[in-house]
């Protein structure tokens, strides 16, 4: 098994027809992905890539294909009220992908969640690859925007805030040989929806997951209680990387959550944490697949 | 983004927040005027930078201070003469400087008591929180470090907004009885209405007084806007000051990119903040010096990487190039041709190294190593930062 998808997951993608939804709804369709569904408003009884239905509501979407997740590609205005549609028609699954989306809508967006059955990822994200069997790991589920073919079927579990770091992390574990159960993007901003502790506890409940990379950066404290929360409970071997130790404080570097404010969220603290933690510590972020093959070899 | 006090106060008078009175003078006989029509006891000027600690401030031309009191519309101009125009160098402008451009002239407040009044976003609880202190006047971090007890936090429902219960507890735990109650409850409930209408992710209120005469009133601000939500605020991104800010982030976010000037010397262009991030610290990692963040996007197309070479190109402090790119979904060999043609454009003398990783690597590589540009290639990370700091010493 792996978290959260599987290779069978019935997908849909609310903001299909724009261009960057489109884009990565392609890519995904050609990494095996099962897109049974689009929606925009407007637009619905027409196909996409002349195979994929779209629908005018999320609602339909899921009455007619049985589509358990969504992925958000919808603009940064629209994308809270495209969130609550996902999560009112019942998804499992709300991956948003969309950056830019103001810290207001999204702390109502996940009040109003607070009750429901729908696990939200991101926002701000690169969304999530349980990688397939196939050749370049086709065949999995790709969902968002991350490149499917660096992955490997495989046992590590790989969390992060941080896109292109996800995707060094796995190219590096695919290059030494070591696959991935599931790679999640849980993404930078201040508010989200799955922190990195969710993810740690999903992978410590998963069979096929052997060993964990967990990325993080400045800001917040969500790395210090996922360390917190491993020492005492994590039974497999965990590798880390926090990025943003010469970042100047008060400055938010790129990511909205990338932050370090009031001397909270710096790198020093999360790093001191990991290794309280019994974490192996990467150095730089070429050292992020060392540093986890290191510690497996440990234990 | 960050705005001026007077434009503080301007938002508090929008939103029924009580401020002292006064107003913002462009001009010495403007700033007499502004004095002339206040309610005629003392006065207070205060010169309009961003930067923190004005008042012990100096200004280049010797003159002391960037906060005075005056008793006269007279003095408040002469006051006005001497900061308008003039660099201002406080412990948070670098010694640089900043120039006043502006000046408040308000009615001068005898204070009886300062306070400490907060509402942030909190992202533990995903929710606003109001911070609240008796300790007013001074830094809240040392306080909360000294003495945690005398901060209160509060949590508000962002769905309900702050009760007037919770506006009356609030005052209660500041010792504001009797007809301040009612003064607290009304500044409180309104604050917490402009933080919410103008999607600010900070509002900060240091102090908040209790005059002699018995009102309670904002003394001073700080605000700090979520720049996600800028797209629906017309009203604040027209306080936006850009000569505020570093010259080199105003030219970059003409371009979209995410740029942040620091005072190294190695520059580094990136795709993806987390990645931006850890190659400014591996930098650091190697022995050299960051000269700034730069993420041109997840996608980083060809034309971002050109702009991307311009800015970082006009900072003279500049005298290595470090570009490190995953290619995940975009093609290396499209990103080698997008630097070699910028680095030809702009004419790059300064050592560069390049780090490449993904999508069709080996083309991209090769396009690198026959461009006839005097360039190195990273193995992984590591050995780029390597390579730029061992270069840039070299020309040193």
């Amino acid at each position: 098994m792996s978290i959260l998808v599987t290779p069978d997951t019935k997908v849909l993608i609310q903001g299909i027809t724009g261009s960057f939804g489109a884009r990565h709804a392609k890519l995904s369709l050609d990494y095996g992905t099962k897109v049974v569904a689009g929606v925009t408003p407007g637009k619905g009884g027409q196909l996409f890539e002349g195979q994929v239905p779209i629908f005018d509501t999320v609602e339909q979407a899921v009455r007619e294909t049985g589509a358990t997740v969504s992925a958000v590609f919808v603009p940064p205005p629209f994308a809270a009220d495209a969130i609550l549609e996902g999560v009112d028609a019942g998804l499992e699954l709300v991956v948003t992908i969309t950056e830019g989306i103001p810290v207001i809508d999204m702390m109502r967006v996940k009040h109003a969640m607070k009750d429901s059955k729908t696990r939200l990822i991101g926002p701000n994200c690169p969304g999530l690859v349980t990688p397939g069997t196939g050749e370049k790991s086709h065949g999995g589920c790709r969902i968002g925007i991350a490149p499917g073919y660096i992955h490997k079927k495989g046992n590590v579990g790989v969390v992060s805030r941080s896109g292109t770091l996800t995707y060094e992390a796995v190219w590096q574990l695919t290059t030494r040989g070591y696959g991935q159960s599931t790679c999640v993007g849980i993404g930078g901003d201040p508010i989200n929806g799955t922190s990195h502790l969710d993810v740690l506890k999903m992978f410590n409940e998963d069979p096929e997951t052997e060993a964990i990379i967990m990325i993080g950066e400045i800001g917040g404290t969500a790395e210090e209680e996922a360390a917190a929360w491993a020492a005492q409970h994590c039974k497999k071997p965990i590798a880390g990387f926090i990025a943003g130790a010469t970042a100047p404080e008060g400055r938010r570097m790129g990511h909205a959550g990338a932050i370090v404010s009031g001397g909270q969220g710096t790198a020093e603290s999360k790093i001191e944490a990991f290794r309280a933690s019994g974490i192996e510590v990467a150095e730089t972020p070429s050292d992020m697949a060392d540093a986890l093959i290191r510690r497996m070899k440990r234990s | 983004m960050n705005i001026h006090e007077f434009q503080a106060r301007e938002l508090f008078a929008e939103f029924g927040v009580a401020t002292q009175p006064g107003k913002v003078a462009n001009t010495p006989a403007e700033a007499e005027t502004v004095a002339t029509g206040l309610s005629g006891g003392k006065l207070v000027v205060k010169a309009q930078i961003h930067a923190g600690g004005r008042g012990k401030g100096t200004f280049k031309n010797g003159f002391k201070g960037g906060v005075h009191l005056c008793d006269s519309p007279t003095e408040a101009k002469d006051l006005a003469s001497k900061m308008l125009g003039q660099v201002l160098v406080t412990h948070q402008t670098g010694p640089e400087g900043k120039e006043v451009g502006k000046v408040f002239v308000g009615e001068a407040v005898d204070i009886a008591r300062e306070l400490y009044f907060a509402i942030l976003i909190d992202r533990a609880t995903s929710a606003p929180v109001v911070i609240a202190s008796t300790e007013g006047g001074v830094d809240i971090e040392t306080v909360a470090e000294k003495t945690p007890e005398k901060i209160l936090r509060l949590s508000i429902n962002p769905f309900l907004g702050i009760m007037p219960y919770q506006t009356r507890l609030i005052a209660a735990s500041l010792g504001l009885t009797g007809p301040l109650m009612n003064q607290a409850s009304k500044l409180f409930t309104n604050l917490y209405n402009l933080f919410i209408a103008r999607d600010c992710s900070m509002v900060e209120v240091n102090p908040l007084v209790v005059t002699q005469d018995g009102r309670l009133m904002a003394l001073d601000a700080k605000f700090n806007f979520d720049d996600n939500a800028l797209y629906r605020q017309p009203g604040i991104v027209a306080m936006r000051d850009v000569t505020e800010e570093d010259p080199r982030e105003v030219e970059a976010s003409k371009h979209s990119l995410n740029y942040i000037g620091l005072d190294g010397n190695i520059a580094c262009l990136v795709n993806g903040a987390g990645l931006a991030m850890a190659t400014m610290d591996i930098i650091q990692h190697a022995g050299g010096s960051p000269a700034n963040f730069l993420d041109v996007g997840g996608g980083a197309s060809k034309e971002q990487v050109a702009s991307a070479f311009r800015i970082i190109l006009a900072d003279p402090l500049v005298k290595g190039i470090l570009v490190n790119i995953f290619g995940g979904i975009m093609d290396c060999d499209v990103i080698a041709h997008g630097i070699v043609e910028a680095a030809k454009e702009t004419g790059l003398s300064i050592p560069l190294v390049v780090r490449l990783e993904g999508n069709n690597v080996e083309a991209g590589k090769k396009t690198l190593a026959s461009s006839g540009l005097k360039l190195e290639s990273g193995e992984n990370i590591l050995d780029a930062a390597k390579k730029i700091v061992a270069a840039v010493k070299a020309a040193a």
